[in-house]
């Protein structure tokens, strides 16, 4: 179509085109494949990371193999069999399964007081509380390492509950005090209106609203151990050691495809409990 | 954090006790006294204390006292010029990575909250991925990718970019890639809570008022998505500057900041009073922004009343 029958005739060949044509005919669909080109680089730049671990724990080679010829599951056995890699990993679950206990105990007595308590400095209690999540993991770590050091708190198991539960405890507080936020008090008042005794009301009525949440709040705490590793590299020694702890000194001085291995089971837990997660909140 | 670090405790919903037997009984239903409410924060207090407060205050202490009032530690810190410039390098860097992060972000925060079905999951789907894979299965992977021998040096090799392998590992520019990448969900996150709390009709009433996509976008989007990049940009810049295990991975000596400092002062030189300065410094930095900057965290809230 030439120029001149578009100004002879300007109305005709409007109706011809779509809507967007009329702005900018090329400029337009030359943004949208940039911007989505864009995207496109954006998000694979944050998922690659996640992704590439995969390939390389399933090569053969003694080496980091890309992509690899041959796949097997050579690497997973490795790490199976090896006593540090098991020790760790056993010193890890026991650790995290602990601190999600306690972190959900002390954070849940601790949130119902923060939602529905009468305490004096209770606004300095929750900004304490939250403390652990603002502090830079490093200082936090090497002022353990400083305390526990003379107790023989390091490479202790107890040494690890104490630290990972203050790190956890946030995520606790946050998920149970947003349950109990929303959760509506006059359903409990109904339930003493007819003669429900208080421990009664709140463990027939009030618990089983926010047991969803206390779950949550369980595989948050979990999972902030499991993965923890500033802290751990801090206060592991030779007689006991994080798998997160294993792994950094794995990376800084023998690069072996085991890690990645370890690493693919270990993004595979976080992410396969986040989905789970995810999917119970939003299908409950 | 957002949530409980800013809003000052929303009431919960406090109930009358007019209607009800006893004006006390409605009371206590909803509220703790004080013994009880004590008895069950015990826990958390003693934790805090015992796990929290003590360590980071005989950190404090050790960096001050030794045993008498001592600042030769302190003193270190600005008199040698290269431990000022790792603590320059890693402002710089903390800066770097919070721009990076604003840059790479918004984009997706808007795929987020598109109205695009499809587009909205994917980009959902891949904040999730990098946001719980952990930091040091993150950070190992880096190193996988940019190698010597690794992923990038090897395909670039096979496309015959490249004739010797490239140094990409152990520099700044690893740091600054790898740890944008660990931080980039906590800028997501926030701009995507605000982007969806505005109102979907404003945008097309914009438009029908005669504003360009672009205009459109400048004066009402972006805009109303500010207090998210505020409160990202604020939790970004704090975690970078304490980040210790991506740096110390990836990062070489010509590239360390200040939390790979402290790691090495505390690991390997064992000068506690040097290592204690520099945590005390880096956490009275932390705290200060926190406070200075308590706003971001309540901005980005309670934002959905926009009218």
């Amino acid at each position: 179509m030439s120029i001149e029958t578009d100004i002879a005739n300007p109305g005709a060949a409007r109706v011809k085109r779509p809507a967007t044509a009329i702005d900018r005919p090329y400029g337009a669909t030359l943004a949208v494949l940039l911007k989505g080109a864009v995207l496109a680089v954006i998000l694979f730049y944050l998922v690659l990371p996640t992704l590439i671990i995969l390939p390389i724990s399933l090569g053969r080679a003694d080496y980091i193999e890309f992509p690899p010829r041959e796949l097997t599951f050579h690497w997973y056995r490795q790490y199976l069999l090896d006593p540090d890699w098991m020790a760790a990993t056993w010193f890890s679950l026991k650790i995290a399964l602990a601190t999600s206990l306690s972190a959900t105990v002390v954070g849940t007595l601790a949130s119902l007081v923060l939602v529905r308590g009468d305490l004096p400095g209770k606004q300095a209690l929750q900004a304490l509380s939250l403390g652990p999540m603002v502090v830079p993991h490093i200082v936090f770590g090497v002022a353990l390492y400083l305390i526990f050091a003379p107790l023989q708190l390091t490479g202790n198991f107890v040494g690890f509950l104490i630290a990972h539960t203050v790190l956890a405890v946030p995520y606790v507080l946050i998920t149970v005090t947003a349950a109990l936020q929303r959760f509506d008090f006059t359903l409990e008042l109904a339930a003493l209106s007819c003669g429900a005794s208080r421990t009664r009301s709140f463990v027939l009525v009030v618990l089983p609203n926010i047991a969803p949440s206390i779950a949550v709040a369980a595989v948050f705490a979990f999972l902030s151990s499991f993965d923890e590793a500033t802290v751990a590299f801090f206060i592991s020694d030779t007689g006991g050691k994080t798998i997160s702890r294993k792994m950094f000194e794995d990376i800084d001085f023998n690069l072996t495809p085991v890690i990645a291995a370890v690493s693919t089971i270990l993004a595979g837990v976080s992410l396969l409990l986040m989905a789970l997660i995810r999917s119970a909140r939003q299908h409950p | 954090m957002a949530d409980l670090l800013a809003s000052p405790e929303r009431p919960s919903p406090t109930v009358k006790p007019a209607g009800f037997r006893s004006a006390r009984r409605g009371r206590t239903a909803s509220r703790y006294t004080p013994v009880l409410s004590l008895a069950l924060t015990a826990p958390l207090l003693l934790l805090l204390a015992v796990g929290f407060l003590y360590p980071i205050g005989a950190l404090i202490k050790l960096s001050l006292f030794m045993p008498t009032l001592d600042l030769s530690a302190y003193r270190k810190i600005v008199e040698q010029p290269i431990y000022l410039a790792i603590m320059a390098r890693t402002f710089r860097i903390a800066l770097l990575v919070s721009i990076l992060s604003f840059v790479l972000g918004y984009p997706v925060a808007l795929a987020m909250a598109s109205l695009n079905r499809r587009l909205a999951t994917i980009a959902a789907a891949a904040v999730f991925i990098a946001l719980w894979s952990p930091v040091l299965v993150r950070s190992y992977a880096w190193i996988v990718l940019l190698q010597r021998n690794g992923v990038v040096n090897t395909l670039m090799a096979q496309a015959g970019l490249i004739n010797a392998p490239v140094k990409l590992l152990y520099n700044e520019g690893a740091v600054i890639l790898a740890t944008t990448h660990v931080l980039l969900p906590f800028m997501i996150l926030p701009i995507f809570v605000a982007l969806r709390s505005i109102p979907r009709e404003l945008v097309p009433a914009a438009r029908n008022l005669g504003a360009g996509p672009a205009t459109a976008f400048l004066r009402v989007t972006l805009p109303l998505s500010l207090p998210g990049v505020f409160a990202g940009s604020v939790m970004c810049f704090i975690l970078a500057l304490g980040f210790y295990i991506t740096p110390a991975l990836v990062g070489g000596s010509g590239s360390m900041m200040v939390a790979t400092l402290i790691g090495q002062q505390a690991t390997v030189l064992l000068d506690w009073p040097f290592a204690a300065a520099l945590s005390t410094t880096l956490l009275v930095a932390t705290l200060v922004i926190v406070l200075v900057f308590r706003k971001a965290f309540s901005l980005s809230k309670g934002f959905a009343s926009v009218d």
